[in-house]
Order: C-alpha cells, then sequence, then structure tokens
C-alpha cells in the first residue's frame, strides 16, 4: 500500500487506459504519482482490457498498418459518425496528438501485431495491440510501477473535496475503510457510468434493468457525479449510450467482445410478440449493429431472437454460444418460448416476399423484399433450409457519453465556463466533448490516450514539475 | 480416451477464444484454431501439441480466471498434452507410468543401478570396481563393452517403436492424411520452428514465464538443454565411429572430438537443467498442469543427473571412484532412456508432428489459390 503520509503531486483516480497514461505521463515529468483502481488486480484496467485497437494519425504505411491516414480523413471520419457532435478544436487536438501515439505507447511496453483477420477493414487506420487491451494495460502497469508510481488496487475513491474549482482532497475507500487522501491535483479518468443501472434507469425506466453492460461494473460513474454536484459543466447527452445487439445469454458484466452476434443481416429478427421490427438488411453490419441495441431496448421486455437457417450459419463469425436449433420452424419458436403459430406465419410471410436477385454478402445485394412492412432491403433470402436457428437478442451497453466539459490542457470546465484551478479528466469521463454521438473504432482509445497524456503533463506542471 | 470433459471443456474453451482472437499474434495454436469452427478431441489435440506453454496468452486474457468464462489455455493445453502422452503411447498397459512419474523413474533409475552394479559384483568382483583403471579399454574393465553397448541400442529401438507408435496414433486421431509424413517442406519449415523454438518468443518479447513479465530466460535455457543434449549425442555418435571403424577405444583424450564435445554438451545440459528447474520452481502455478509438471520436473532431474555424472566420471576417470561413478552413471542413463517413452521426452515427437501439420495447413491458406 502506498505511503499516505506526505501529500501526492497527482492522484490519478481510475486505473484504466487514461489514468495510466496520466499517470505515467505525471511521473516522468517527476511527480509523486499514487493510481487509485476500484477492481482487483486481475480485473484492472476498466474498459480498457477488452480493447484491442487503437486509431492514430500517420502520414505512412508501416510494418503494422497498411497506408496513410492523415489529419483531414480522420477529421472527416469523426464528423461523419458524430454528425457534428463534436468540439472541433479538441478533435482536432486529438487527431494531431495521436500521431506520436504509436511510438509512446510502444516506449511504453505496447506491442504490436498486424491486423487480426476479419478486421482487415481496419489495417490501415488503425494499431493492433499484441494480446489486446488487457496486454496493454499489463504493459503499462508494468511501467508505471518500474518508473515508481504509487498504485493500490480495491481502492474506490468516493468523494471529492472542492473548493472554488480547487481540489482539496479525496475520501477513498478500501475495504470498507475510508481515508482522505491529499494531493496537488488530481485526474479523474473514472469512466462512464454504464454499469450504473439506477443511473441508466433515470433515462430508460425500468427497461435498463435488461441491459447487458459489456465491460466492467466498476464504471459506476460515482466521480462523474461527484463532479457534476462540484459545479463542473456537463457535456454529452446524457441518456447517450453505445449500445449493440448481443448474445441475450451473455453474462451481465464484462462478457467483452466475443458476445457480439453477426446473425442479424443472415436472417430475420422478431420481438417478443413474433413481430419483425426493422430492416435486417438496410446496410452492412458493422455499420448497423450499433443501432440495434437502441431498437432492442425499445422492445417489448427488452429482448429479439435472430432467426437464421443452415444456409446462413456459416455466412458469419461464430459465436461463443450456439444457437438454438430445430428442424422446424415451429419449433424451433417453442424452444425461443415465442408463439409457433405466429413464427411459421411470419416466415412464410417473409418468404412470400423475398424478390431473389443476386446474393452477396460482400455488397449491397439486390436481394429484397417486396410488399413487406418493414422491409428487408439486401441478402434477403427464404429461410427455408432446415435444422433452423435461433439467437435470442439482448441490448448490450459499451458505454455512455455523458461526461465533464474539458480544455485543451484537460482541466475540467465549472458551469462559470472557468477551467478548474487542479482538477484534470481524461478517457470516457470527458470523451463526449469529442465523439458526443456515433462510434468510429479504436477511437476511445484514441481519446483517452491522448488526454490522459494531456491531463497528466499539465496535473505535473501544476504541480510544480 | 481423453477425458470427456476435458474435451468437452478445451472445446467451449477454443470456442471463446475463437468469437474474440485478440492473442492471434503470439503463436500456432491461435491461426491454427481460427481454421475451426468446432472442435473435436482430434482438433484439441493438434492445438494442444502446437502450444509451448509460454503463457502469452493467459496474461493477457480479458476471460482468464477470476473472470465467469474462466478461459485458461495453457492449463488446459497442458492437460491435454498430459493426456496425449498418455493415451497414444504403447503397450496401453504401461500409460500408467506417466501418472506416477516421478515414482516410476526413480525406481526404474534405482532398480538399473542396482542391477548394473550386482552384475559387476558378480562377474568383476569388488575390487575391480573400486580399483583404478588407465588407459585404452579402461571402461570396459568394469563393465564389457556388449554391455555397455548392446542393452542400451535395445533400450533405444524399443523406445523408437514407441514413438513411431505414438505418431501414427497421432496422425490418425488429428486425421492427417499420410502425406504428412513426407512433406519435404513441411518437414522442414516444421524443423526450423522446432530448433529456433519459435513459438517460445510469445510474439516477439519472450515468454511470460516464470511470471507475468516478458522473458526469453526460458527459451535460452531450453536451448541449452536441447543443443547440450545434441551435443552429447553428438559425442556418443563419433565414439561410436572411433571404436567400430578407427578401432580406437575409450576413455579418450581430453581434448578429442568425443571428450570436448561431451563436455560442452553436459555443461550446457547442467546450466540448462538448472535453470528451467528454477524457473519452473519460481513460475506461477495457475496456469500449470500437475501432472505436466511432474512430468517436467522428473525428466529435468534425469537430463541433470545424466550429465552431471557423466562429467563426475570424465573428471576422476583416473582414480578409485571411476568404477563406483560409471556404474551410476550407466544406471542413470539406463534409468533415462527406459523410462523416455513414458516422460516428457515424448513431447519431441508430439510437438514435431504438429508442427508439420500446422506447416502444411499455414501453405495451405497462404497459397493463391486458397478462399477463405
Amino acid at each position: 500500500m502506498a505511503d499516505f503520509k506526505h501529500p501526492f503531486d497527482v492522484l490519478v483516480a481510475g486505473g484504466g487506459n487514461a489514468g495510466l497514461c496520466a499517470a505515467i505521463s505525471a511521473r516522468r515529468a517527476g511527480a509523486r504519482v499514487l493510481v487509485l483502481e476500484s477492481a482487483i488486480k486481475d480485473f484492472r484496467g476498466g474498459n480498457s482490457r477488452h480493447t484491442r485497437d487503437i486509431r492514430y494519425m500517420h502520414r505512412g504505411a508501416t510494418e503494422f498498418v497498411t497506408g496513410a491516414y492523415e489529419e483531414e480523413e480522420f477529421w472527416q471520419d469523426l464528423r461523419g459518425v458524430t454528425g457534428g457532435a463534436t468540439n472541433e478544436r479538441l478533435a482536432r487536438l486529438t487527431i494531431r496528438d495521436s500521431e506520436t501515439l504509436g511510438d509512446w505507447m510502444a516506449a511504453n511496453g505496447v506491442r504490436w501485431q498486424k491486423p487480426l483477420r476479419g478486421t482487415l477493414h481496419l489495417a490501415r487506420s488503425n494499431l493492433f495491440m499484441l494480446g489486446g487491451g488487457k496486454a496493454m494495460m499489463n504493459a503499462y502497469y508494468d511501467t508505471a510501477a518500474k518508473l515508481g508510481v504509487e498504485i493500490d488496487y480495491e481502492t474506490e475513491v468516493q468523494e471529492l473535496k472542492v473548493r472554488d474549482g480547487e481540489f482539496i482532497s479525496a475520501v477513498a475507500v478500501r475495504g470498507g475503510a475510508a481515508r482522505a487522501i491529499e494531493a496537488k491535483t488530481i485526474v479523474v479518468a473514472s469512466g462512464g457510468f454504464e454499469a450504473n443501472i439506477s443511473w441508466l434507469k433515470e433515462y430508460w425506466g425500468e427497461a435498463a434493468e435488461n441491459f447487458i453492460i459489456r465491460g466492467t461494473k466498476n464504471n459506476q460513474g460515482v466521480l462523474l457525479k461527484e463532479l457534476l454536484k462540484h459545479g463542473a459543466k456537463p457535456e454529452g447527452d446524457p441518456r447517450g449510450c453505445h449500445a449493440v445487439a448481443l448474445d441475450a445469454r451473455a453474462p451481465k458484466f464484462d462478457g467483452g467482445i466475443v458476445t457480439r452476434l453477426d446473425s442479424v443481416p443472415f436472417g430475420i429478427v422478431v420481438n417478443k410478440e413474433v413481430k419483425r421490427f426493422y430492416d435486417e438488411g438496410e446496410d452492412f453490419w458493422p455499420k448497423r449493429y450499433a443501432i440495434w441495441g437502441k431498437l432492442i431496448a425499445e422492445q417489448p421486455d427488452q429482448i429479439a431472437y435472430s432467426i437464421v437457417d443452415a444456409d446462413a450459419l456459416p455466412r458469419f463469425m461464430p459465436s461463443v454460444f450456439p444457437p438454438l436449433e430445430a428442424g422446424s420452424i415451429a419449433k424451433l419458436a417453442s424452444t425461443l418460448e415465442i408463439d409457433p403459430r405466429a413464427l411459421v406465419a411470419v416466415v412464410d410471410e417473409f418468404n412470400r416476399s423475398v424478390r431473389a436477385g443476386k446474393y452477396d454478402p460482400g455488397s449491397l445485394d439486390d436481394c429484397h423484399t417486396e410488399g413487406l412492412t418493414p422491409p428487408k432491403s439486401h441478402w434477403a433470402k427464404s429461410i427455408d433450409r432446415p435444422p433452423y436457428y435461433g439467437y435470442p437478442l439482448r441490448p448490450g451497453i459499451t458505454f455512455t457519453y455523458l461526461g465533464v466539459t474539458v480544455d485543451e490542457q484537460a482541466r475540467v470546465i465549472m458551469q462559470n465556463d472557468q477551467p478548474a484551478k487542479n482538477i484534470f479528466a481524461a478517457g470516457e469521463m470527458m470523451a463526449g466533448n469529442i465523439l458526443g454521438r456515433g462510434y468510429l473504432a479504436g477511437f476511445g482509445l484514441t481519446i483517452g490516450s491522448v488526454f490522459g497524456r494531456i491531463a497528466g503533463r499539465e496535473a505535473a506542471r501544476h504541480g510544480g514539475f | 480416451m481423453a477425458d470427456f470433459d476435458l474435451v468437452k471443456d478445451g472445446a467451449r474453451q477454443m470456442t471463446i477464444c475463437n468469437a474474440c482472437r485478440y492473442c492471434e499474434g503470439y503463436c500456432a495454436v491461435f491461426p491454427a484454431m481460427e481454421l475451426r469452427r468446432t472442435f473435436t478431441k482430434g482438433d484439441l489435440v493438434y492445438l494442444a501439441n502446437l502450444c509451448f506453454d509460454c503463457r502469452a496468452c493467459y496474461y493477457a486474457c480479458q476471460y482468464a480466471p477470476p473472470h465467469e468464462f474462466a478461459v485458461n489455455v495453457p492449463k488446459l493445453m497442458s492437460e491435454l498434452r498430459a493426456d496425449t502422452y498418455r493415451e497414444f503411447t504403447w503397450p496401453g498397459m504401461l500409460s500408467g507410468l506417466f501418472k506416477r512419474n516421478a515414482l516410476a523413474v526413480s525406481a526404474i533409475t534405482a532398480s538399473s543401478m542396482i542391477i548394473i552394479l550386482g552384475l559387476v559384483l558378480a562377474l568383476k568382483g569388488s575390487a575391480v570396481l573400486l580399483g583404478t583403471h588407465v588407459g585404452e579399454g579402461a571402461f570396459y574393465r568394469v563393465v564389457p563393452f556388449v554391455a555397455m553397448t548392446v542393452p542400451p541400442s535395445l533400450i533405444m529401438l524399443y523406445g523408437f517403436v514407441v514413438f513411431i507408435v505414438g505418431a501414427v496414433r497421432f496422425r490418425r486421431e488429428t486425421r492427417g492424411p499420410i502425406s504428412d509424413l513426407v512433406d519435404g517442406s513441411a518437414l522442414w519449415r516444421a524443423m526450423k520452428d522446432a530448433f529456433g523454438l519459435a513459438y517460445m518468443k510469445g510474439g516477439g518479447a519472450g515468454c511470460n514465464y516464470p511470471g507475468e513479465s516478458f522473458s526469453r530466460s526460458r527459451m535460452w535455457h531450453h536451448h541449452l538443454v536441447f543443443y547440450g543434449f545434441l551435443l552429447d549425442l553428438a559425442a556418443t555418435s563419433i565414439a561410436a565411429f572411433y571404436h567400430h571403424f578407427l578401432d580406437w577405444h575409450a576413455p579418450y583424450p581430453y581434448l578429442s572430438a568425443p571428450v570436448v564435445l561431451g563436455t560442452l554438451g553436459g555443461i550446457g545440459l547442467i546450466v540448462g537443467t538448472l535453470g528451467l528447474l528454477y524457473l519452473k520452481w519460481k513460475s506461477d502455478r495457475a496456469p500449470a498442469d500437475s501432472t505436466m509438471r511432474s512430468l517436467d520436473i522428473a525428466f529435468l532431474v534425469m537430463l541433470f543427473l545424466t550429465s552431471s555424472t557423466g562429467l563426475a566420471l570424465l573428471a576422476l576417470r583416473e582414480t578409485p571412484a571411476m568404477g563406483t561413478l560409471l556404474v551410476i552413471h550407466l544406471g542413470v542413463v539406463a534409468g533415462l532412456f527406459i523410462t523416455a517413452p513414458y516422460g516428457k521426452f515424448a513431447h519431441v515427437v508430439y510437438r514435431y508432428a504438429a508442427l508439420v501439420r500446422y506447416a502444411i495447413e499455414q501453405r495451405r491458406i497462404e497459397s493463391p489459390d486458397h478462399q477463405n
């Protein structure tokens, strides 16, 4: 355990990617740094341990990326997904600063690999961590420890003492015992609030009970609430969350990447009342999977069922839970515990309306339905080859968008539009400033790394280094 | 029959890995896994023997215990390998030797030593055993040449037969075509992977062994053991050549090829085995299987004893201790080779077979006409 007798220069609340980037930067500047991580050591790293790649700006191909990805293209991609819900100044700062990330991360122990099979669409823009996010976090913790950063696990910062925008001390709880921790500055990097179901209920009602949280259960938003209480200016849609379609059998927390399901465009999806509710073939799945979380959240009991036949099954990535299987549509419905006659009717109607064309999962093909509401615009193919397979689906929350406003030095902006004196924020805590809506693969890590480094550097500077 | 629950759990874990794939840069196991969607016992046996227990995937795994998915690939693979060794051995009734390996190895080695000692005492007498012998043929005055060469040759031949049976059974279980055995380029690529210990590099930085941080110490120590063993094998072969074709009999001078190579090999083996034993002692138990661990320790101890008694014999060959040391050394060597088919030595056969299979599979998907 860390020595609390003398005040720390920099207290970092949260031991994920942003927190460790801040801690390493501050420590390298010479500051005495304490990281408090609420999880046990095995689960350290928050949602970062479920990541696998990071988007960064670069001017040419390297051993690990296939070509250039420069500022303007990066910015246009970001503007596209957010529909303008971004702060261009901070966004461009993030993009430009990301250029040095590859070397910085490697210098701090992170190792790269060639893009994974099946993710080649990211081969040009994103760097892939060898072993993924947990391996990256292991490297950062190792580096931080070697540099002399003090780290306490199973220690949660629960309260902040703030006076006139100035951080005084924090109350940290470990094993039920609370203690005050003094530091010259604080970097708050404790993530969003997506694991706080009762907070989610404020916006989503009882439906939130049926949400699956893809990442850590530690993201309770305690310090986000604390900062807002102390007058930090909020940023981002409080109701906003990145919600995808997941296998309903996924664990409630920390299921990570493997519980995703890619079956939707290869069949039909019905809700509990055995009604289709959205065009399963509207666009390519990587562009649509993030709207399906919200779509399912709006269905009765927040559940839906993806139905495919034997012809479709080998066409998508294997998923971690085997599909439910039956020799007939009626039997499959019984297995899924939905009305068999209704499902037979829905599948029959769908099959009758299919206008077969040249089937091609690799393009927006001309296989579509006619006279069906809602339609299936592409990849419409009769579901008629037994055995039939079903996957139950639920909304899976990746992260929330609500955060605190920050400036270019990662300082938290208060309600009076003035920056707090010695409070910095990094990671999901402030990502909403830059990514106010939508998602760009590997960009959460970019924001966390860039602002983590800035927050660490600026906090150390404020502490006199 | 491999444990049904183990196969079932293996398929479960591989299904999780296959939906994640973050570890594919570490070694051969994951690229091989990605070519499959379901995992039969044969698939698991193949993947298990591709695993070099570098443990990088364990420390990188977001689903490792205490996560409820409890993915622990190095442990799973070790358990499957131990099962492979037991199941594919011949004759089946001796497969129990894998289970109580340390006991079996100690008992067989001790018995060998006692039998040799008994024969020397009965046939030559204690005066010969405790006497000083120098000059050409000194060793054979204690243990006659025929006794020192014919039984070991038979033991090695026997071990060779057991391993051929094992390799054939492995090939049948993993459904590899018979043409695998004569695929020159695959045999060559597998040879390079094996001799370079390509998969003890954990994707570049080394193994997470003995603990969480990356290290190449296991690889270097393994190299010392492996090449030390090969040097000793070369020394013995050259000595045999001298004996049969040049009619030049042991002991050989200190600067002769058999002694120089044997000494270098012996030192490599001593340093390598002690290093590996030390690392094993320090290593994290969580990703380990206790059966495999005992096989490892028994084998390392035997290699250490073989090389250290061999070097002691060399150092003291002109003293009255020579006879006793010779008996001890021959007893240890006999124990090593008699138990070789029923211990960790087996990994050489199955790992190589798996690497050949891997070379063929990867060449197929790398070829331009492969449709993914």
